[in-house]
């Protein structure tokens, strides 16, 4: 059969991402996937040499807007490696319940995104409701929605107040009860069930030789988690269990990452509970020459860092691996034999990072602003539940939204 | 945890102990090993097949009088990471790919190729990856030797 090659990029169809790929297509299926990257290569690892060693926490901090704190704590700990820095307690709980909040907004975000490309966008506005006041505890214990500065060597560097505690606890209560919810709807929804199961698998195999990380592997079975595999921060302090599920198709990616949003809420409530007094940092004179290794558990995967010092203020070199750059070439594994329609979701499902950092506004056509989220919640359900209605058809999901209305 | 006890170390150096120069043990779960690049691959393929070694990267590091490279494997059972380290002679350092062994090591590779012009020999695509396609040829931004692009 006549062999086409059809671009996808420089942009990502469904994330507004720079990334470039070429499929080659035998009618509607899949035969061949070329990727081309590097669109967005800052140098980064060249820049972060010419910055002392408490400056590239800040710098780091900005490889990603999203998983922004995985970086800078995957970053100190190296160099707490490197030096033999002793972090006290209470600044090992901190970095928890920020790292943990992060995988809470950033799974909220994907699930969201995931239902907007589907079609489903009253599972899109769901979701983007509950995420919202996630950022709002981070701009109360942290002083930022993004880019929270918290990380720095040796410890945090702002303190938490327990004041603040029961608003953290009760958006937590809030993320669990609606995505128990959610979780629901989107595992009995014979639609979604159509649109991912058994579309994209990443076998177990694949998952391993392609050295996949985070939700992608653990959506094959594979337990892979550097929380257990390697505990920082006050991981081995606190109960609680790495998510898997069978299947390495879009479906159990979904799952996981909805499965894993309660495991960290729950994370954050206890670690808030458990809190010690004490100090946040240990004082940090000088970085001695030596090597150390420092990584994190990213909501996409591990974030590794490799820091070498030659005992002046800067680091002699910088190794960063962030984990899309690990789980983007499975797509070679997971895009070929599939449908065109499906190529572009199914290299979603792996969650590849971009930053978000614009809000909107809705405004109408005589100049009115039409007002908040809940308007939009509104306006998106009754398109929706017109759009099934003509068609017949009701799914758990549209049932799920009427119980909610009101 | 122990290091004594790690079995993928031990077991490393059972193997391969009279073919490794050094074996470090910097902390609890961070050993470094010594090896020329010729054994390297053997090693690497012990690690990966036999103890379920995972390539986390590859970092490589121009120390001037040569190229570094450091294979950093984290064995998740054991809470360890093990990072193979070889050195490469300037000016046109080779090493065998691993790309056979797994696909990982395809982007890592050509990342390797790319910033710092190091060549894998048996890789089946070595081709730049990272810097745009009117990047100069030979031109490595990650040796020390690179002071910029001229601006003609």
């Amino acid at each position: 059969m006549k062999r086409t090659i059809i671009p996808l990029g420089p942009f990502h169809p469904l994330l507004e991402e720079a990334e470039f790929f070429e499929l080659t297509v035998e009618g509607e299926k899949v035969v061949d996937i070329d990727l081309h990257v590097g669109y967005v290569h800052r140098g980064i690892e060249k820049l972060s040499e010419t910055k002392t060693f408490d400056q590239v926490p800040f710098l780091v901090e900005r490889i990603c807007g999203i998983c922004s704190t995985s970086h800078p704590l995957a970053y100190v700990q190296a160099v707490e490696d490197l030096a033999g820095i002793k972090v006290p307690e209470r600044a090992l709980y901190i970095r928890t319940i920020v790292a943990e909040l992060e995988r809470v907004h950033s799974h909220l975000l994907w699930v969201g995104l995931a239902g907007h490309f589907i079609g489903y966008d009253t599972l899109f506005n769901w979701v983007w409701k509950y995420r919202e006041p996630v950022l709002d505890v981070f701009e109360n214990l942290c002083g930022n929605r993004n880019h929270y500065g918290m990380m720095k060597v040796g410890g945090v560097r702002r303190d938490f107040s327990k004041d603040d505690f029961p608003f953290v606890h009760q958006v937590m209560d809030q993320t669990i009860a609606a995505t128990e919810m959610l979780t629901g709807a989107v595992m009995d929804d014979p639609v979604l069930h159509a649109r991912t199961k058994g579309v994209g698998v990443l076998t177990k195999e694949d998952a391993i030789g392609y050295a996949t990380l985070g939700p992608v592997v653990r959506a094959s079975g594979i337990p892979d988690d550097i929380r257990t595999d390697d505990p920082y921060a006050a991981y081995d302090r606190v109960d609680w269990k790495v998510v898997t599920y069978e299947g390495g198709d879009v479906f159990a990616k979904a799952a996981v990452r909805l499965l894993e949003l309660v495991e960290s809420a729950k994370i954050v409530k206890t670690c808030m509970d458990r809190l010690p007094d004490g100090p946040i940092a240990t004082e940090v004179r000088s970085i001695p020459a030596g090597e150390g290794i420092g990584h994190a558990e990213a909501p996409r995967g591990e974030v590794f860092h490799y820091v070498r010092s030659n005992g002046k203020n800067t680091p002699e070199r910088h190794k960063i691996r962030a984990p899309s750059y690990v789980n983007i070439p499975s797509f070679k594994a997971t895009c070929i034999g599939e449908d065109i329609a499906d190529a572009a979701l199914i290299s979603a499902a792996v969650d590849p990072c971009y930053c978000c950092a614009e809000r909107m506004a809705v405004v109408a056509s005589n100049g009115d602003r039409l007002g908040k989220g809940d308007d939009l919640v509104r306006m998106s359900r009754e398109k929706s539940r017109r759009l099934k209605d003509e068609l017949g058809q009701r799914t758990p999901l549209d049932k799920l939204g009427d119980s909610l209305k009101g | 945890m122990n290091l004594s006890k790690a079995v993928s170390l031990n077991e490393l150096r059972r193997t391969y102990g009279d073919r490794i120069d050094k074996c470090e043990e910097v902390s609890a779960n961070r050993a470094y090993v010594y090896l020329s690049p010729a054994v390297l691959p053997k090693v690497a393929r012990f690690l990966h097949k036999e103890h379920n070694g995972r390539l986390a990267t590859v970092t490589g590091v121009d120390t001037r009088d040569g190229i570094e490279l450091l294979y950093h494997f984290l064995h998740p059972q054991e809470h360890l990471f093990i990072t193979l380290k070889t050195r490469l002679d300037k000016p046109s350092p080779e090493i065998e790919s691993l790309a056979s062994l797994f696909p990982a090591a395809i982007w890592i590779e050509r990342e390797l190729y790319d910033l710092l012009g190091v060549t894998f020999t048996g890789h089946p695509d070595l081709r730049r990856l990272v810097l745009p396609d009117s990047w100069p040829e030979g031109v490595h931004p990650l040796r020390r030797d690179f002071k910029g692009l001229s601006e003609s």
